[in-house]
């Protein structure tokens, strides 16, 4: 029984590890070697927009809502301090330095990551990427590639979209709304926002999920057992698993950050 | 025999053990395996040059897997893969794409790239691998098109063709290049009579116009012994028999003859191999 329960663990942890192998060797065939301008612009191009630009709506609406959620919460306590005229910094602070990068990269994972992995476990499944192959075209840098640099272009350009209009968001129910003054919204803001501590490191800790979200998709869509379970599967594990792992690391990068 | 009939009739000796000496394929001793299931145990075949080869051999003998080994997408675990006398295991990443060039697969599926057009489809590995002009790409893809009946449905998408348009619209990109050797899996799988015609009558006109060599991996007994010029008939991990469509009605081998006859019962037994019946039987009661 125990001997059993010992296998399962060591089979799981060789699996875990060989998936790990092949991630890592996927990203480094895809990333390493010599750009070709003329054809990956085109298809770098193609990609952002499938990427990025069609990932705007639903990250333009959440980053609304969820500044405008932020301010309602945020006025009820200040208010009775007699602090409300600290409602811009709250929700400006709350918005760059986690709220921004980390549900941005929740949504693109449940958007883009599982699009992305679902059309190429889908490429796989039909032959088209050993198709490729066999046309002497490396699918890693023809398929992965381009999607890979893609999301890693898009998501903090939409991290920024997502944070400016929740901004944007809080203003409409603080200011409009519940009467905080304009004036003190801005220049509360203005003043308790550093660049480098939270501008930047909000602009970092999104390259990083963007790595770790893309990384996870591609390569589940790529490892996916080439059928319409296993494609179900991938899809699935990419949001689960790309979740998660932007949750930890937000963790990490936040003590880094602001722990000390 | 005068001096001229004598003439031309050893050149055309010395021609036919040319072209028999010229193999494309050779593959020797090959064995590959999958996890303990062993595909192929030391297995010998070869693919003479400008000639259509077919393998036979029942569904999930791995025929599909010795095309992927052929092009170097799987490796053998002990023997050897040659391809015009190179050794395709033993080539480096860069040497096998180089040498990918001269070969070219038609999948059973087509494997047509869904997001493009037919058009964009049979230029796409005239565009990877030239720096010819769009217009002159046009004119080459137009040429493809025109050989397998499909110039009026370049602006189709993959999802517009039916299964024998998709599979003429994949033969006209695996002949873009012009390769040297074309491997068809299943061309025949799926198709309805007329399709199949088709497919037919492509495979022997392109091999004999274009000057292809052709491996045919199929289960379609008459359609492969119409066109091809010698056939293999794998099975149990290896060649049970080989030899021109005529050679092989005539195989002693019960196995062949079986195959090649579709009966139901015989060397390959109609029934899962299982405990007797009876014993089976007595068990339950």
């Amino acid at each position: 029984m125990v001997l059993k329960q010992l296998q399962r663990m060591g089979a799981a942890t060789i699996h875990t590890i060989a998936g790990l192998g092949r991630a890592g060797l996927m990203l480094l065939g895809a990333i390493i070697g010599k750009p070709s301008f003329r054809k990956g612009a085109p298809l770098l191009l193609k990609q952002l927009y499938v990427v990025g630009v069609l990932s705007l709506l639903i990250i333009v609406v959440s980053g609304l809502f969820i500044g405008m959620v932020l301010a309602l919460q945020g006025y009820t306590v200040l208010v009775k301090f007699g602090a409300e005229q600290m409602l811009g910094p709250l929700v400006a602070l709350s918005l760059l330095r986690e709220l921004g990068p980390v549900v941005t990269a929740l949504l693109f994972a449940g958007r883009a990551g599982s699009a992305l992995t679902a059309e190429i476990g889908l490429m796989k499944a039909t032959e088209q990427l050993s198709s490729m192959e066999m046309m002497a075209v490396d699918p890693l840098r023809r398929i992965i590639a381009p999607r890979f640099w893609a999301g890693v272009i898009s998501m903090p350009l939409l991290a920024i979209i997502f944070t400016a209009v929740g901004i944007l968001g809080g203003h409409l129910v603080g200011v409009d709304w519940l009467g905080v003054d304009a004036g003190g919204y801005w220049s509360a803001m203005q003043a308790n926002v550093d660049l480098y501590q939270d501008v930047f490191n909000g602009i970092i800790k999104s390259i990083v999920f963007a790595f770790i979200v893309m990384w996870i998709a591609l390569h589940k869509g790529f490892d996916a057992i080439p059928t319409s379970e296993g494609i179900s599967r991938a899809t699935t594990e990419t949001v689960v698993t790309a979740s998660l792992a932007v949750l930890a690391f937000d963790f990490i990068l936040t003590a880094l950050m602001f722990g000390g | 025999m005068g001096i001229v009939p004598a003439l031309l009739n050893s050149r055309f000796i010395c021609n036919m053990e040319n072209t028999l000496s010229d193999f494309i394929v050779d593959i020797q001793n090959m064995s590959f395996s999958r996890g303990d299931n062993l595909i192929y145990d030391r297995m010998n075949m070869t693919v003479a040059q400008g000639k259509v080869t077919a393998i036979m051999g029942p569904s999930g003998i791995g025929k599909t897997t010795l095309l992927k080994l052929i092009g170097g997408q799987l490796k053998p675990d002990s023997g050897d893969i040659l391809f015009r006398g190179r050794s395709i295991p033993k080539m480096n990443r860069s040497e096998l794409y180089q040498t990918r060039k001269d070969m070219s697969m038609l999948f059973q599926s087509g494997a047509l790239f869904s997001e493009m057009s037919v058009f964009d489809n049979v230029a796409f590995p005239i565009r990877e691998h030239t720096k010819l002009p769009e217009s002159l790409i046009k004119i080459m893809v137009l040429m493809k098109l025109e050989a397998v009946g499909l110039r009026g449905a370049r602006d189709l998408m993959p999802a517009e063709l039916s299964g024998g348009m998709a599979r003429r619209a994949a033969l006209a990109r695996a002949i873009a290049l012009d390769p040297q050797l074309i491997m068809y899996d299943e061309p025949f799988a799926g198709q309805d009579p007329i399709s199949m015609g088709i497919v037919v009558k492509l495979i022997r006109a392109l091999n004999n116009a274009l000057g292809l060599t052709s491996v045919v991996v199929s289960h379609d007994v008459t359609e492969v012994m119409s066109i091809a010029d010698y056939v293999y008939v794998v099975a149990e991990k290896h060649v049970i028999g080989e030899g021109t469509p005529e050679q092989l009605r005539q195989h002693e081998s019960p196995l062949v003859q079986q195959f090649l006859k579709g009966e139901a019962d015989g060397a390959v037994p109609f029934h899962y191999k299982a405990a007797p019946y009876a014993d089976e039987l007595m068990e339950l009661l």
